[in-house]
């Protein structure tokens, strides 16, 4: 086959949270179409929600994802605290920022370690790499396992947290509770720090991107729980001007929804963070950052794992700050009473930004609900990188062009769970029919 | 990763992946099971599809489509043993919801026409058949262990069918609906999670599904006593599992009571 007229195609991706292929057609020695097709089942979950009570969407929305529920928690609390004109300060604005740092920490040590580092060192899983590396994986799983913990202890357990509620929390976890964890997380801020010298240095194919970067920017803090949403060219808005700006609309190969900034491309996530936030985080971690070779923005989506692996110091560095200032809230949830209203949620979910929208009316029922995720964002960046990545390597054996075409995929943490509310590569001949099992 | 072990591997159908996450969260013991089962085909955590048989499969989401429905019985032919993970693979899991109302694609989708979705999302006993059903939403670490010991030992899994209301007893705690009036499913619920919405002073929302012999009518009464009969109970049972009985039919129950008012 020569590669004037192909297809890659990889019809089910690997390594990503949900179900996806990826398609790039070539003819005439032009790369004329890549899609992400998506086609994780919909599971109807804004549907859903219309006719439920406005103090049900934390427990109802963590199930979009296992990987991020606390992401879709907070957020939903947020637009209904919104809503309902409450807000939420203090210690039970920071025991929330606690239990997101623990998502982090458990995500990011999933992607980096499982997920994302297997591409750069020639594995096909997390597991093959520790046949060789065994010293290498047990540190990755003993991070995730401290963001884990932190969220059971905050949270009652780490997929579909419990403990999470409009207003607050159910219980605040005793000041002791937090305390011993303080060793653990110790140990993973550590191992953390040498996460960032080890996936640094990876060999990364020089590939910079003019990107639009989007993530929420807070005057005092790496973004995590709240902020305005801010852009690489300018955009500075809050969460309930989100709809003026941003257009979601559907495409035949995907069931999840496609995202434009103002007719625009765009990408969430970890290096849209760190691009727009990079002074907000402590010196301390910014120091092994510039050690890794990062300069206050990064545009080579391969070096994500990088910026993926600073976040994970940053967020076991937040939650020791966290806990050692805690005091328990008391009482450990605001009231928060219906009105008849809209309300707006935006906070950073590993992958990205997650927005959320909710109309209720004064019996507390929920008319409308508009939920954003960043995989859906992000799908037309990914397409765009996929295009500009293969064009100049159709030269490249179909093997190899292939397995890279997924990694440029995966660089984006890219969870299809939440998209379709899942992700398959196909970069293949048309006459490829694979019966697709998985 | 053991080669010569037993070929394990690990479906996904419409689902959350908080299930198939929960075997990459037993942090301790997930290279002790690499090194102990072949792991086959999980395309969440690997690149590596080998084709089947496969001695155990894991099936995680519940069958939404009609490509799904065909899947599933692929799936089945290729396996030994056919264990459900969640409430999603064995009541149908919150997306069964749909299964009570109109179609709901066009409330989502502009061009309803691009999405191929069945208007029912049903749990995969109902379309092949299932050697056992592991519950909970998401299920239990520990329980998953249990699931995968007793497989390689070829016996069944110890799984007890008792309600929440044990878990609590035996950790001692304080029965929130009868100290605190909160309105609790625990009664009627199938143990497995440790009893922790109690444990954070919440009443249980049934995430593990109907325990061995609900008594879902004495549920309405205390329920209705505490102030949260009707379509408050009604909107607790339709949640993460919906479509298993007894709880679907007490929610029919609860919610005719509210209409008839």
């Amino acid at each position: 086959m020569t590669h004037g007229s192909r297809h890659i195609s990889v019809p089910a991706l690997a390594r990503v949270e949900g179900e996806g292929g990826l398609e790039i057609i070539v003819s005439d020695g032009q790369v004329t179409e890549t899609r992400l097709d998506i086609y994780e089942p919909p599971r109807f979950f804004e549907a859903l929600l219309r006719g439920r009570q406005y103090t049900e969407p934390p427990d109802i929305t963590a199930r979009i994802c296992g990987i991020c529920p606390v992401a879709y928690q907070m957020s939903a609390c947020q637009a209904i605290e919104d809503a309902c004109g409450a807000q939420v300060t203090g210690e039970i604005r920071a025991l929330r920022r606690l239990i997101y740092c623990g998502e982090w920490i458990e995500s990011h040590a999933l992607h980096v370690y499982l997920l994302h580092a297997p591409d750069f060192l020639g594995y096909d899983s997390g597991i093959h790499l520790a046949r060789d590396h065994p010293a290498i994986v047990a540190r990755g799983l003993s991070i995730k396992k401290a963001g884990n913990r932190l969220m059971e202890v905050v949270g009652g357990r780490s997929v579909h947290p419990v403990n999470v509620k409009v207003g607050g929390f159910y219980r605040a976890p005793t000041a002791n509770e937090l305390k011993q964890l303080v060793p653990q997380l110790e140990q993973a801020r550590q191992d953390a720090e040498d996460t960032v010298t080890w996936v640094a240095g990876f060999d990364f194919p020089a590939f910079d991107r003019d990107y639009e970067f989007v993530s929420l920017r807070h005057p005092d803090q790496y973004p995590i729980t709240e902020g305005s949403i801010a852009s690489t060219s300018g955009l500075d808005i809050t969460p309930a001007e989100y709809d003026k700006h941003f257009e979601e609309f559907q495409v035949p190969h995907s069931t999840a929804l496609h995202s434009v900034l103002d007719g625009r491309t765009y990408l969430t996530g970890p290096m849209a963070r760190y691009a727009l936030n990079s002074r907000r985080l402590p010196a301390s971690v910014r120091s092994v950052a510039h050690q890794a070779g990062l300069t206050a923005t990064c545009t080579n989506p391969f070096k994500s794992i990088v910026v993926r692996a600073v976040e994970l110091l940053f967020a076991c560095d937040e939650a020791l700050r966290l806990i050692g200032q805690y005091r328990p809230p008391d009482p450990p949830a605001i009231d928060v009473r219906p009105i008849t209203a809209t309300g707006y949620g935006c906070t950073e979910a590993p992958r990205g930004m997650l927005y959320h929208r909710y109309a209720i009316t004064d019996d507390g029922t929920i008319t409308d609900a508009k939920i954003v995720p960043p995989t859906s964002q992000n799908q037309r960046a990914i397409e765009a990188d996929l295009r500009d990545f293969a064009a100049p390597r159709l030269a490249m054996d179909h093997e190899t062009l292939t397995r890279e075409c997924e990694q440029a995929v995966r660089n984006h943490d890219p969870c299809i769970s939440c998209a379709a509310h899942f992700l398959d590569l196909r970069l293949a001949d048309k006459t490829d029919k694979a019966v697709r099992l998985t | 990763m053991a080669p010569d072990g037993p070929a394990l591997a690990v479906w996904k159908f419409a689902s959350c992946d908080g299930c198939q996450l929960t075997l990459l969260n037993c942090e301790d013991e997930l290279l002790t099971i690499a090194g102990s089962v072949h792991i086959a085909s999980f395309t969440e955590a690997s690149s590596e599809v080998e084709p089947g048989p496969y001695d155990l499969s894991l099936v995680e989401g519940s069958i939404t489509t009609s490509a799904d429905a065909e899947r599933i019985q692929r799936v089945r032919a290729e396996s030994r043993f056919l264990v459900t993970i969640g409430a999603c693979a064995t009541a149908g899991g919150i997306q069964a919801l749909r299964n009570f109302a109109d179609d709901l694609t066009p409330i989502v989708y502009a061009r309803p026409d691009y999405i191929h979705s069945l208007r029912t999302s049903t749990p995969i006993a109902d379309h092949v058949q299932v050697d056992f059903e592991l519950r909970g939403c998401p299920i239990d670490r520990r329980q998953l262990l249990e699931v995968i010991a007793a497989f390689l030992a070829g016996r069944r899994p110890n799984v007890r069918g008792h309600s929440v209301c044990v878990e609590c007893k035996r950790a001692g705690r304080v029965c929130v609906m009868v100290a605190h009036g909160t309105p609790c499913l625990g009664p009627v619920t199938q143990a497995g999670c440790g009893a922790l919405c109690p444990g954070v002073n919440r009443g249980c929302y049934g995430c593990f599904g109907p325990m061995e012999s609900p008594n879902t009518a004495s549920m309405s009464e205390i329920w209705k006593h505490l102030g949260a009969g009707g379509p408050a109970l009604a909107r607790t049972f339709r949640g993460f599992n919906a479509a298993a009985e007894p709880f679907r039919t007490a929610a029919d129950e609860e919610a005719g009571k509210h209409d008839a008012r």
